[in-house]
């Protein structure tokens, strides 16, 4: 029988000195030729900008691998210096940040191709768990389009928030917890 | 006035795997941040059948022993807490970082927006971390928290409690939750602790004394073990 899992409880406001670090939302250097940003702003149910979320990515590399010690496949290489994983605070304003590379496609259901996306978590005060949702590409119209998980949202209004802006300098993903144009959000 | 829901009846479905929701009312912050619309089931892919291998980072060697950061030792009562992390099939999680962090004795946090008027411990800053051993073992020495006050409804106080943090063998078995000590009177009026609708979901949050780990003449030791969902992957679980 399997054990039951432990319950999930709120970060709480307290977590920065703990979980926190400037680089953890440097997934590459400044200095690298493919390096894009990500930001975005987290906002609550009133509109409000939220000052002390945790956002998390996760993401294969620029070949589609995620980081070797979990992506079982052998082909194509990995890439040692890109782990795929970063972490960021919202500042007093709400906005998160991270500097990273667009992700190559990646295996879906059924022998499926999965539109590059960037996997996020969501941690806050006020959330008893995590939300969990994707970053998609605005170039990347095509793939888009059959993308298992992205059609299986049948609300276009939520499917559309899922699909990072180009602002030509960042891409921007916001993240709206609630109220009108809430954020897709996951289970599993 | 809202009337507290009963435990034995509130709200437990199934599905929920002893976990609270999103929605919990008597907890206020809930009320805006909770989402509305439905969750979307997220087939199982590669995305999130893998994982941060977050723990290749470089670890102190003292970063388990929150009462050694410092020129002197943090006041408080020395505890050890100890315990073995789990994947949802009951094989340990290894080699997998886990962070805690916490009140001081007196229930004061180091961080600059906590404004309980408790003294603040230079020789203690509430923050920790290390790595599961091979049979998924954890353990950290630090002082037992003091509960808190906090703004969440008329002379509401936090039990006792260590934040932990865990990422597990896969994306979908990240677990942020809290661990609280056996027997405190303050579960009872705490809407965190009581989020969790489950009676014995909830016994899954609290720590069990130990004699085993506590150490003759030096520390009481307390017993978490955890169990993350999601499994550890099995290269046949990987499509190439």
């Amino acid at each position: 029988m399997s054990p039951e899992p432990t319950p999930s409880q709120t970060i709480g406001p307290f977590f920065h000195d703990a979980l926190l670090d400037e680089k953890y939302s440097e997934l590459v250097s400044l200095d690298h030729p493919e390096a894009i940003v990500i930001r975005g702003t987290v906002y609550d149910g009133a509109g409000e900008a939220v000052p002390d979320a945790m956002v998390e990515i996760w993401q294969a590399n620029r070949e589609g691998r995620y980081d070797r010690s979990t992506d079982g496949r052998h082909d194509p290489p990995p890439d040692e210096d890109f782990s795929g994983f970063g972490r960021s605070g919202t500042d007093a304003g709400g906005v998160f940040s991270f500097l990273t590379v667009k992700p190559g496609p990646v295996p879906g259901p059924d022998g499926q191709l999965q539109a590059p996306h960037v996997m996020v978590s969501v941690f806050a005060r006020g959330l008893l768990k995590r939300l969990v949702t994707r970053i998609y590409f605005p170039d990347e119209e095509e793939a888009n389009a059959v993308d298992p998980v992205l059609s299986s949202v049948e609300d276009q209004g939520l499917r559309r928030t899922l699909i990072a802006r180009d602002e030509g300098d960042a891409l921007r993903f916001d993240i709206h917890l609630q109220g009108d144009g809430q954020t897709a959000f996951f289970a599993f | 006035m809202r009337q507290q829901p009963t435990d034995e009846t509130g709200g437990l479905r199934p599905e929920d795997n002893g976990q609270p929701p999103y929605l919990y009312p008597d907890y206020v912050a809930t009320r805006l941040r909770a989402p509305k619309e439905p969750l979307i089931i997220l087939p199982k892919t590669l995305s999130d059948t893998t994982g941060p291998a977050y723990g290749r980072g470089p670890i102190g060697e003292l970063d388990n022993d929150l009462t050694r950061q410092h020129g002197g030792e943090p006041l408080g009562e020395r505890i050890i807490v100890a315990g073995r992390v789990f994947d949802g099939d009951g094989r340990p999680v290894r080699k997998s970082l886990v962070e805690i962090w916490q009140a001081n004795a007196a229930g004061r946090y180091t961080h600059h927006l906590d404004q309980h008027p408790a003294p603040l411990d230079p020789n203690f800053s509430g923050a920790g971390r290390c790595l599961t051993d091979d049979e998924g073992r954890y353990r950290f020495v630090t002082v037992k928290p003091g509960a808190y006050p906090w703004k969440n409804h008329d002379n509401a106080w936090r039990p006792a409690h260590i934040h932990f943090s865990l990422f597990g063998p896969a994306f979908r078995s990240r677990l942020i939750t809290q661990m609280y000590f056996p027997g405190d009177p303050l579960f009872e009026q705490d809407p965190i602790f009581r989020s969790v609708r489950d009676r014995e979901a909830r016994q899954r949050m609290i720590s069990t004394f130990d004699l085993e780990t506590t150490q003759p003449e030096w520390a009481l030791g307390y017993r978490f073990d955890i169990v993350l969902e999601g499994r550890t992957a099995t290269p046949m679980e990987n499509p190439r």
